[in-house]
């Protein structure tokens, strides 16, 4: 336990003591405003809702979040500094949580700079709060599993670029796969039962579901399962390297 | 015994680069790792140190079998990685901190472990400065400062000295005499001179295997000068 506040700590002082964070989360917020106003028409639609605002969540933090997921093994591996994480005798999985948990506050600190958005709308109408602080939770959970398979890629190559690349990838099917279009193609390829197997295991339908203000026990059961997964792939990964 | 080393092996892919290797150490004992570059040396300090886990054979400290209950081998061992890798963002007092903090000890402990590694390797004022601008010199003596942090018995630097100017070669030398007294000490070397000046035991390895174990003047009384065992043992194929 010591030793994972530790690595906690080590890595939030990392990402706070070196541009790259202040850099995406700044980014972040320039693009979902963009997003949220432009392409999502918040103030043509008349509605005192984020509707417009959480869907664009899982489709940029699949980009965002890689990016800030990437360094946390890749490296470590570059610079040769994971030959003294693992030389201490701390536990794998508690290099792994804090590292991850390290990067979700950063996700968290980024969703939780979008709040004026949601004065903004307590201030031109009534919303359903209640709603409001649903799609929070479940746009911070969908952080979490996406920040797990970032680090489970960057547990397994020492370029970050790559890291980035495949977290992409793979955060991109894990997505698109609850889409309409991809559901119809699927029906078509492979047989409806197996398409909507599929889609029901996709990010977005987890996340679509939450946005109508409910969070059903399925999808924080889902969210966390994809978290546990990946992160365990990631100990994996890392352990080893042990083996040569 | 502090270490143990039995039949200790390791591959990677078909490159056998550590193969049955033995010795053990004692307290008191400063033991200079020698060889040509690829010999081994890393790969075998590496296995001691738990990085990595031999394909045969086993370390022991203090009994402890570093495969099997790592950990608690690991809390005997401070270990100085091959050209000290540290996070360069973070001071010198952060990192060690969090390397104490990383080894269990709680805020307290901790400080008290920094600040008396800090005095041990002379780091004084740069303590407080980003490790990316530090020397070279005082990089690595932030890299022993972290292998010293828990006061193991056990101390295994690889190359500790590599890349350093003369001066701050002697410091690091003085303070390997110093810690080499009432602990045991494995430290590998390109430099013979050094394991003239500092070690009580000397190990050549060549292409994997340990083919030389005696103390550095034994070494060079049978070959006439270090210098020339080092090239009868290892030498051969690099020839002009």
């Amino acid at each position: 336990m010591k030793s994972l506040v530790a690595v906690y700590r080590r890595e939030l002082l990392a990402y706070l003591t070196t541009p790259l964070a202040y850099v995406f989360v700044a980014v972040f917020l320039i693009a979902i405003g963009t997003f949220t106003f432009q392409v999502g028409a918040f103030f043509d639609q008349g509605r005192a809702d984020l509707a417009s605002f959480f869907a664009f969540h899982p489709w940029l933090f699949m980009v965002f979040l890689p990016a800030i997921a990437m360094r946390l093994w890749s490296d470590e591996a570059r610079s040769g500094a994971i030959e003294i994480l693992m030389t201490l005798p701390a536990p794998t999985w508690a290099l792994v949580l804090g590292k991850f948990l390290a990067a979700w506050t950063i996700a968290a600190i980024a969703l939780a700079l979008t709040l004026p958005l949601w004065i903004t709308v307590n201030f031109l109408g009534d919303p359903d709060n209640a709603a409001i602080f649903v799609g929070y939770f479940a746009s911070l959970l969908m952080a979490g599993a996406y920040i797990a398979i970032g680090a489970a890629m960057s547990a397994l190559t020492a370029t970050q670029v790559v890291a980035f690349v495949l977290a992409v990838l793979v955060s991109f099917v894990l997505t698109a796969l609850g889409l309409p279009l991809v559901l119809n193609f699927l029906k078509g390829a492979i047989g409806g039962a197996t398409a909507e197997g599929l889609s029901a295991l996709s990010i977005l339908q987890h996340f679509d579901a939450a946005q109508r203000g409910v969070i059903e026990l399925r999808s924080v059961y889902y969210f966390v399962s994809l978290i546990a997964l990946s992160l365990a792939g990631a100990a994996l990964a890392v352990d080893s390297r042990r083996g040569g | 015994m502090l270490l143990q080393v039995e039949g200790l092996r390791k591959s990677f892919g078909r490159r056998v680069a550590v193969d049955d290797v033995s010795f053990s150490i004692d307290v008191g004992e400063v033991v200079g790792f020698l060889g040509p570059n690829g010999a081994g040396k890393t790969t075998t300090m590496r296995m001691i140190a738990g990085y990595l886990e031999p394909d045969a054979g086993q370390a022991k400290v203090f009994g402890i079998d570093v495969a099997l209950d790592r950990r608690r081998a690991q809390e005997r061992v401070g270990y100085l990685p091959e050209g000290a890798p540290l996070y360069g963002e973070m001071t010198p007092w952060t990192f060690l901190r969090f390397v104490a903090e990383t080894r269990g000890m709680d805020k307290d402990a901790a400080r008290h472990a920094v600040t008396r590694a800090a005095q041990d390797t002379r780091l004084g004022e740069a303590i407080q400065r980003p490790i990316e601008t530090l020397s070279k010199g005082y990089r690595r003596r932030v890299g022993l400062a972290a292998a010293l942090i828990h006061d193991p018995m056990l101390l295994i630097l690889d190359e500790p000295t590599d890349g350093l100017d003369p001066n701050q070669r002697q410091a690091v030398r003085d303070l390997i005499k110093r810690l080499g007294k009432e602990r045991g000490l494995i430290l590998s070397t390109h430099s013979l001179e050094e394991v003239e000046a500092v070690c009580t035991r000397a190990i050549v390895i060549h292409r994997g295997r340990k083919v030389a174990d005696t103390s550095p003047a034994a070494l060079a009384e049978q070959y006439g000068g270090l210098d020339a065992a080092f090239r009868t043992l290892t030498g051969g194929e690099e020839g002009l």
